[in-house]
């Protein structure tokens, strides 16, 4: 399900300020867009996709203040004075393990695996409480079975 | 669509009692599904909990735990405490989604959904949680138990906000939570149980299988009851689940698959109560 934001309404526009990928950012919003809209048709970074828009599927994960959530669910008025980071400010090195383990085939769901892949590698001591598979649960992936997904994250985490 | 965007609690119940058909959204991982095409819901009033900082914290107490309107079930999880006093808490937080929707969905959201299918109710019901409501008329507490009147119907007035969530803190002898779901993850349930024994008794909560999460007294009663209630199989069972709840067909599983898969579980889990070993 695809969707184009809706035209601010100048009656009911807010204006939102908030840190963008590490640089202060303000965008005059409509009060019903998702930050999911406005990442991609406002300030043009469409590495973020749009798969269930339910929640479910993972590939519009983005941080919100370092953590993993679906940018599909959140109004853009609640990001106001946080921190949002997308898959355009990570180190280009999140993507050579996945490349080596094939862990990405058609490439639909990659940027949100590769966001919560590399918070996970960023945060190896959640392995203690939780297995990679149960962290990964919300990322849903069609092509690789999730062994290569998996493989990498591991392969990952040893570099570091 | 129109966002009040209150700074603080008292603001907030303020803008509540100005425009009772605003609707609260905390974590919005309810209200957002499908938001796009979902347009009848972009004419409301949505009231933004997300700054209101004293709704957030997971609060310890000498007799109870408080979660915050705002807590989330990530909190839950992460805090090691919660794990060893209420378990259940955190099995059913790590049901619920992944770590994209635990971060955002709230208890006190998963308890104003209403859903029958909650993963997140139940447990809560199962330690004789409190919903404590607040507005500019007082401060009023319901427990869980009686806050559900039938399906998405609640016993919280238009112009109140809940604001926490109080769980006693109680030695428990007996503690599970289950759910019957299509796969292990992002999956609603077709049967959810939680289960719990204490001073207090028996607490045996059913998701899934009536029009609101609800007690069943007559399972309770047979577990008081002990090996003299002569359970020796899930069918005998039926009965009593028969009294407590009402399953139907949808699209997730039907009536008959429900009553079984509660009562094998229900039969299974608590083996030992039903027949204690000599």
């Amino acid at each position: 399900m695809s969707s184009q934001s809706a035209i601010p309404n100048p009656q009911s526009a807010i204006s939102v300020t908030f840190t963008l990928n590490g640089s202060s950012v303000t965008v005059e919003i409509d009060p019903a867009d998702r930050l999911l809209d406005t990442l991609r048709y406002r300030l043009g970074l469409t590495g973020t996709k749009e798969g269930c828009g339910e929640g479910e599927c993972g590939a519009c994960t983005v941080y919100l203040d370092g953590v993993p959530v679906n940018s599909c669910l959140i109004p853009t008025y609640q990001v106001r004075d946080r921190k949002v980071e997308t898959i355009e400010s990570l180190d280009p090195r999140a993507l050579e393990a996945f490349e080596r383990c094939g862990a990405t085939q058609c490439g639909a769901c990659t940027p949100g695996v590769v966001m919560t892949a590399w918070w996970i590698r960023g945060h190896p001591d959640l392995l203690r409480t939780h297995t990679i598979r149960e962290l990964m649960a919300g990322n849903l992936c069609r092509c690789t079975g999730y062994d290569g997904i998996v493989d990498s994250i591991k392969e990952a985490l040893g570099e570091r | 669509m129109n966002a009040l965007l209150p700074e603080s609690i008292p603001e907030a119940l303020d803008m509540l009692a100005r425009d009772p058909a605003a609707v609260p959204m905390a974590g919005g991982t309810d209200l957002l599904v499908h938001w796009p095409v979902r347009i009848e819901a972009h004419d409301r009033t949505y009231l933004d909990l997300s700054r209101l900082e004293d709704l957030k914290p997971l609060t310890w107490k000498a007799d109870e735990l408080v979660l915050g309107a705002l807590t989330t079930y990530w909190d839950v999880i992460r805090d090691e405490r919660v794990g060893r006093e209420f378990p259940l808490l955190v099995q059913a937080a790590r049901q619920v989604g992944a770590i994209q929707i635990q971060a955002r969905g709230t208890w006190a959201g998963n308890v104003v959904n209403a859903s029958p299918a909650a993963d997140g109710v139940p447990a809560l019901m199962a330690y004789d949680a409190t919903v404590v409501l607040e507005s500019r008329r007082g401060r009023e507490e319901v427990p869980l138990d009686r806050f559900y009147s039938g399906y998405k119907e609640m016993r919280r007035r238009a112009d109140q906000l809940v604001v926490a969530i109080r769980i006693p803190r109680r030695t428990y002898s007996f503690q599970i939570f289950e759910k019957v779901g299509s796969r292990r993850a992002q999956a609603i349930a077709k049967v959810g149980l939680a289960v719990t024994h204490s001073d207090a008794g028996w607490r045996v909560v059913a998701a899934s299988v009536a029009p609101t999460i609800r007690r069943c007294p007559a399972v309770e009663r047979l577990l008081e009851t002990g090996a003299r209630a002569g359970v020796s199989s899930s069918e005998d069972l039926s009965p009593a689940i028969a009294q407590d709840v009402a399953p139907i067909d949808d699209i997730r599983s039907s009536a008959r698959y429900r009553n079984r898969a509660m009562a094998r579980v229900l039969y299974h889990d608590l083996k030992d109560f039903w027949r204690p070993r000599a």
